[in-house]
C-alpha cells in the first residue's frame, strides 16, 4: 500500500471527526434535550449543556396514571412490542417454508418476483380498501388488524432474506440427509433450519425494525391507547400543544433507544441483511 | 420423485405467504382499482359508477402538477444527495485511522433511529423560536434573525431534505463500504505500480465494484422517496402553501381527509403506475450497468 504523508494523514482524521459530528450530534442533542431542564431549552442563547440533569421526564412518561402523557407512552410501547412481535412471528411462519420452497424448485421462481413487486405498492395503494374493510368487520383500532396489515410490508422482504439464505445451503447436504433415510420434514428440522437460523435472526430482526418504525397503516387505523403505537403516539405529542419540547425528546429517546441499541448489538446481522442482495448481485 | 410433484410441493409450502398476500395486498389493491371508478365515500355505503372521471379530475386538477414537481424534487435531490455523501462517507471509512471500528459502528445509528423520531428531533432542531438550528447558526454568525426553517415556502422542502438525507446516507454509506471491502487487494496493487492516480484508480478499479451495489441502492432509495409520507407528515403536513405536499400526502388528504375514497384511489392508482414505470426504467438501467462494467 501507499505511504501516507503527514499531511494526507491529518486530513484524514479532520475528515473522520467531521464525519463522527454530523452522525452524532443530533442524536446527542435528542438526549441532551430530554434532560435538560425546560428552562436551559428556550433560555436566550440556547444553553447547549443542560445546568443540572432532569430525570423527571422519564418518571413522567414512563409511569402509568391514567389519562395522562405517561399512560399513552406506556401503553403504547406495549402495543408496538405486541404488534411488531405479531407481525414479525406471523411474517417468519410464512416466509421460511416459501423461501425454500423457491430456493429449491426454480420454475416457481417468478411468483417470489411477483412478491417482491408489491413493494413498489405506496401503502395509499391499499390504505381506503383496507380501511372500509377493516371497519366494516368491526376490526379497527385492533392490535391485531394491525399486525396482519403490517405482513403487507414484512412478508416479501423477509421472504425475499430467506430464499437468498436457502440458497446459500448446498442441495446436497439434503440430498444425503434424503439417502440416509430422513423424510422431508425430518431434513429441513434436522439439517437444514439450523443452517438457516442465521438467517432467520436477521429477517426476525429486520422485520421487527421494520413494523416497530411504520406510521402510515398506524395512524390511520387505530384511534386510542388499545391499539395506537408508539409512532402514533409521539406524532400526538409533538403534534399537540406542549411547552415543554423536552417531553417529545423523552418521548423520541424512549422510542429510539430499543431499535438502535439492536443496531449496534446486532450490526452484523444487519447489514448482510443490507448487503446480501446489493453485493452478491 | 417427478418434477410435476415438486411444483405442487412448492406451491404447497408457499400456499400461507400466497394467501396473506392476496388478502392484504391483492384483494384491497383490485378494491382500489373498483373504487377508483366510482364516487365511493370513504364512510357510508354506495358508490356509483363514474368512468374516468376520477382519473380526469386529479390529473387536470391544479394540485396535481404542483404536487407532482415538490415528490420529483424531494426525490431527486435527497436520492442524489445521499448517494454522493453517502459515497464520499465510504471512501472515508475504507482507509485506516484511529477509532476506525467505532466510527463504522456508529453508521448504523441514523439508520435505527425510526423515522418518526428522526422527523420530530428535526422539528424541534428547526424550531422557529427556541431551535438549535437557529441558536447555533446566529452564534456562529451566519444569520441576525432567527427564521421559521419550516414555515417559509423557501426553506422548508430542503429543511426536510437535509433531515432525510441525515437519516439515509448512512445505508448508501453500510451498501457501499461492504462492497468496497469485496475490491480485490491485487487489483489495487496492479494498479499502483501501473502509475494509476487516486482519480483513475477510483474510475477504472473502485468504480467498478461499487457500481451493481450502489444501482440498487439507488434504485431502492428512490422508490422510497417517491412513496415519502411519514417525515412529510410529521414535520409539514405538506405546508407551508402546500410547497412540500408530495403525492402521497395527496392521496392521503382526498382519501381521508376529504373521505373521497374514489377520487384518491385514482390518485392511488396513478402514484402507482408512476413508481412501477421508474422501476422498469431502473431495471432496464440495472441491466446495462450490469453489462458494461463487467
Amino acid at each position: 500500500m501507499e505511504r501516507q504523508s503527514l499531511f494526507a494523514k491529518v486530513m484524514l482524521h479532520l475528515a473522520a471527526l467531521l464525519l463522527a459530528a454530523v452522525i452524532l450530534t443530533p442524536i446527542l442533542w435528542l438526549f441532551v434535550m430530554s434532560i435538560s431542564p425546560a428552562a436551559d431549552l428556550s433560555a436566550k442563547p440556547l444553553n447547549w449543556w443542560p445546568s443540572a440533569v432532569d430525570l423527571s421526564r422519564y418518571v413522567t412518561l414512563l409511569s402509568r396514571v391514567e389519562n395522562s402523557a405517561g399512560a399513552a407512552v406506556t401503553s403504547s410501547l406495549a402495543n408496538s412490542l405486541i404488534v411488531a412481535g405479531m407481525a414479525t412471528l406471523a411474517a417468519i411462519v410464512v416466509a421460511v417454508p416459501a423461501g425454500w420452497a423457491v430456493s429449491r424448485t426454480p420454475s416457481v421462481g417468478w411468483s417470489l418476483n411477483a412478491v417482491i413487486a408489491t413493494y413498489m405498492l405506496p401503502p395509499v395503494a391499499l390504505a381506503v380498501p383496507l380501511y372500509m374493510g377493516l371497519a366494516r368487520l368491526g376490526m379497527l383500532n385492533s392490535v391485531f388488524s394491525l399486525a396482519l396489515v403490517y405482513l403487507t410490508i414484512l412478508a416479501p422482504f423477509t421472504t425475499w432474506l430467506m430464499k437468498s439464505g436457502f440458497d446459500g445451503i448446498p442441495k446436497e447436504i439434503e440430498a444425503a440427509a434424503m439417502i440416509d433415510g430422513a423424510n422431508l420434514w425430518q431434513t429441513l428440522r434436522i439439517v437444514t433450519l439450523p443452517l438457516a437460523l442465521p438467517t432467520i435472526a436477521t429477517a426476525v430482526l429486520f422485520a421487527f425494525l421494520l413494523a416497530w418504525d411504520e406510521f402510515f397503516y398506524a395512524l390511520l387505523f387505530t384511534s386510542d391507547l388499545r391499539a395506537k403505537t408508539l409512532t402514533v403516539a409521539i406524532a400526538d405529542i409533538a403534534g399537540g400543544r406542549v411547552s415543554d419540547y423536552g417531553m417529545i425528546a423523552t418521548a423520541g429517546v424512549i422510542a429510539a433507544l430499543p431499535p438502535m441499541l439492536l443496531g449496534l448489538l446486532m450490526q452484523r446481522a444487519l447489514i448482510s441483511g443490507l448487503t446480501s442482495g446489493g453485493v452478491k448481485g | 420423485m417427478s418434477s410435476s410433484w415438486l411444483t405442487t410441493r412448492a406451491w404447497l409450502l408457499m400456499l400461507p405467504l400466497l394467501a396473506v398476500m392476496v388478502g392484504v395486498i391483492g384483494w384491497p389493491l383490485a378494491e382500489t382499482v373498483r373504487l377508483s371508478f366510482t364516487d365511493a365515500k370513504l364512510v357510508g355505503t354506495g358508490g356509483d359508477y363514474v368512468g374516468l372521471a376520477n382519473y380526469s379530475k386529479m390529473l387536470t386538477g391544479s394540485a396535481f402538477q404542483k404536487t407532482l414537481w415538490a415528490t420529483l424534487w424531494f426525490a431527486l435531490a435527497s436520492v442524489a444527495i445521499e448517494m454522493v455523501v453517502g459515497v464520499l462517507a465510504a471512501l472515508l471509512l475504507n482507509e485506516k485511522f484511529y477509532g476506525r471500528t467505532i466510527l463504522r459502528a456508529l453508521m448504523i445509528l441514523p439508520w435505527a433511529l425510526p423515522t418518526v423520531v428522526n422527523a420530530t428531533l428535526w422539528r424541534l432542531i428547526y424550531n422557529p423560536e427556541y431551535g438549535a438550528m437557529n441558536a447555533a447558526l446566529t452564534q456562529i454568525g451566519l444569520i441576525d434573525a432567527y427564521r421559521s426553517w419550516l414555515g417559509e415556502p423557501g426553506s422548508a422542502m430542503w429543511a426536510i431534505i437535509l433531515a432525510d438525507v441525515w437519516k439515509n446516507f448512512p445505508l448508501v454509506t453500510l451498501i457501499a463500504l461492504a462492497a468496497l471491502q469485496a475490491v480485490p487487494r491485487d487489483t489495487i496493487a496492479a494498479s499502483l505500480v501501473d502509475g494509476a492516480g487516486p482519480f483513475r484508480r477510483f474510475r477504472y478499479v473502485t468504480l467498478p465494484h461499487l457500481a451493481g451495489p450502489l444501482m440498487v441502492a439507488l434504485v431502492l432509495r428512490t422508490i422510497e422517496a417517491f412513496k415519502v409520507f411519514d417525515i412529510i407528515w410529521i414535520m409539514t403536513r405538506g405546508g407551508p402553501a402546500n410547497t412540500t405536499r408530495t403525492l402521497s400526502i395527496l392521496v392521503y388528504q382526498e382519501g381521508f381527509s376529504f373521505q373521497r375514497a374514489g377520487s384518491g384511489a385514482s390518485l392511488a392508482l396513478i402514484v402507482t403506475l408512476m413508481v412501477s414505470l421508474l422501476a422498469l426504467a431502473y431495471g432496464g438501467l440495472l441491466r446495462k450497468t450490469a453489462g458494461r462494467m463487467d
